[in-house]
């Protein structure tokens, strides 16, 4: 009774809350919690059927799924470091110079960003283009020989990679600079005074004091990257030899083209694994001595 | 001094040709978008190709909104992108507000649901999601679309983080002048908050505007897709016809290039909000 007069008595609170709370239920919480559930099911078209561990099982001795699970930690392996170090290197560059210098090179970074990830791969099939393509017309121009850079099984991972890197940091250009500028700019003076060269400011000073920073990008990057999926849909199909499939791409066609939903909830519900584990490594890691 | 100011000539110029090498890599392609869609489709299959356009024309343009949905999934792009900045504006505006200012039991409890679902990966949802809107029957409607968008948990955060820093008095204040608790919130705090709402409504606005993998999934007929799966449908019926492809990539970027130039402030100030690509 205490309770009920206690609710009735905030019942604005609630009012204020359970709109959105509501549509949070049914489309978000309920859909987390029934993941897990949903795949213990032999779940298709025909039928729904309660098979315990068979889809995890199945999974683990599927060669497809270890070559998608391989191919999206080399992705995200390559992508991550080089996007974050990119990023990294922009902030601190930019950060002498006057506002609108700063302001031009964040706008260009940053336009790349406002861009869906389909146009970008649009742009980067035609600028991949074996015949007619941008950058087989830069390596004729270098004298070297055009190459089938999304055909080929050795170069296409990395193609994508690079894509990824070269499009990519333009918010978390903007997330450093705005954390770097709240740093006291004495600190760098005093360095600078006893003498510390650049690298020494950069290690000792700028990267510590970023920390908090440049963990959210990295724990948020890794999970980003890790689901890839617009660009192999758009690019590769996976392909060739699957040699581009990432796991998102096969929970796709796993669930929507063979409509087979308990095998690809089982899927991703191990790469919902693997990423609180690769989170808890990366807070473990960085997160000591962290000041907020 | 001048060995100091000399030093300091070379250091920056390095930093210069760094940042300017690192900046064209990232904005060539957008410029090939560009340059590609204004040539006439022959030249685009020029050796070697031209890096400025000597006679920019707009017929791939012409051609494209010629084209059967095109118009069609402008529309729904737009009627979604809209509906879901402005429910999700209100809904997590007044969540936000709970949780900031009001005292009730379960609050604290919600807060924290709230923030751990921030890091639950969307793809965890996904399968599962699309079975609950099946079973809604929203597969392939506007609701299906909208709703699942709309139920995101960070825009409660967001707006939470922001309301937690107004004065209470003005919420005292607005009640000792006999406001009921919905105009506080209508006429007082959301006016108040409108830093806060910018931004939400400018990156949920990019963010649905750009998004593909779930109105892909969500979709069905042509009718219904939205101008992201567009493009990648007119790629896949016609593979071959490079100044087309580019003249869509360029028609769909254009609405969220002018967001952003006319909301750069709010892109560049460094909020933590939206995905990292």
């Amino acid at each position: 009774m205490n309770l009920l007069r206690k609710i009735y008595k905030a019942r604005y609170g609630y009012f204020f809350l359970l709109p959105h709370f509501i549509l949070f239920l049914i489309f978000f919480l309920i859909p987390v919690g029934s993941g897990v559930y949903l795949s213990l099911f032999d779940y298709n078209v025909f039928s729904k059927t309660f098979i315990g561990l068979e889809n995890y099982k199945e999974i683990f001795n599927d060669w497809l799924f270890k070559k998608a699970l391989v191919n999206t930690f080399i992705y995200t392996f390559g992508v991550v470091p080089l996007w974050l170090g990119k990023a990294l290197l922009v902030t601190v560059l930019i950060y002498p110079f006057r506002k609108p210098i700063k302001t031009f090179f964040k706008t260009i970074f940053y336009l790349p960003h406002v861009t869906s990830s389909v146009i970008i791969s649009l742009i980067w099939l035609w600028i991949f283009n074996p015949n007619f393509g941008l950058l087989n017309y830069f390596m004729k121009l270098m004298g070297l020989n055009p190459v089938i850079w999304l055909g080929n099984k050795l170069t296409a991972m990395p193609s994508l990679i690079a894509m990824q890197v070269i499009m990519g940091g333009g918010s978390t250009i903007v997330l450093l600079s705005a954390a770097m500028a709240s740093i006291p700019e004495y600190y760098f003076e005093a360095a600078k005074i006893e003498g510390a060269n650049s690298w020494k400011i950069f290690s000792k000073i700028t990267v510590p004091l970023l920390k908090p920073t440049i963990l959210y990008a990295l724990v948020m990057g890794t999970i980003a990257n890790f689901q890839t999926f617009s660009n192999i849909y758009v690019m590769t199909q996976g392909g060739p030899e699957f040699s581009t499939i990432t796991v998102a791409y096969l929970v796709y066609t796993t669930a929507f083209r063979d409509y087979n939903l308990g095998l690809a909830s089982a899927m991703s519900m191990v790469m919902f694994v693997i990423l609180v584990g690769l989170g808890i490594v990366q807070f473990k890691w960085l997160g000591s001595n962290v000041q907020y | 001094m001048t060995k100091m100011n000399r030093a300091k000539l070379v250091k920056n110029t390095i930093s210069l040709i760094i940042l300017l090498v690192l900046g064209l890599m990232a904005f060539i392609p957008l410029y090939w978008m560009v340059v590609t869609a204004l040539k006439p489709p022959t030249l685009v299959l020029k050796f070697p190709p031209e890096i400025f356009p000597k006679n920019p024309t707009l017929m791939n343009f012409r051609q494209l909104l010629q084209r059967p949905y095109v118009l069609r999934w402008t529309f729904n792009s737009a009627v979604v992108a809209g509906s879901v900045t402005a429910v999700r504006i209100i809904l997590c505006a007044m969540a936000g507000y709970a949780i900031a200012k009001k005292r009730f039991p379960g609050a604290r409890l919600f807060f924290w649901i709230y923030i751990a679902s921030m890091m639950i990966p969307n793809q965890v949802t996904l399968i599962p999601l699309y079975i609950i809107v099946s079973n809604l029957r929203m597969i392939n409607t506007y609701w299906g679309l909208i709703l699942p968008s709309v139920a995101a948990p960070f825009g409660v955060f967001l707006m939470r983080q922001f309301m937690v820093t107004l004065p209470d008095e003005i919420i005292e204040a607005a009640r000792i002048d006999g406001a009921s608790e919905f105009q506080t919130f209508w006429k007082i705090i959301f006016p108040i908050s409108k830093p806060a709402i910018a931004v939400l409504g400018i990156f949920t606005f990019v963010n649905e505007w750009n998004d593909f993998l779930w109105p892909l999934i969500v979709t069905n007929t042509t009718a219904m897709k939205t101008l992201q799966a567009g493009l990648v449908m007119i790629r896949e019926e016609i593979p071959m016809e490079y100044a087309l492809h580019m003249a869509s990539a360029t028609y769909a970027a254009i609405p969220m290039l002018i967001v952003f130039f006319a909301f750069q402030r709010y892109f560049l100030q460094g909020i933590t909000v939206g995905a990292i690509k």
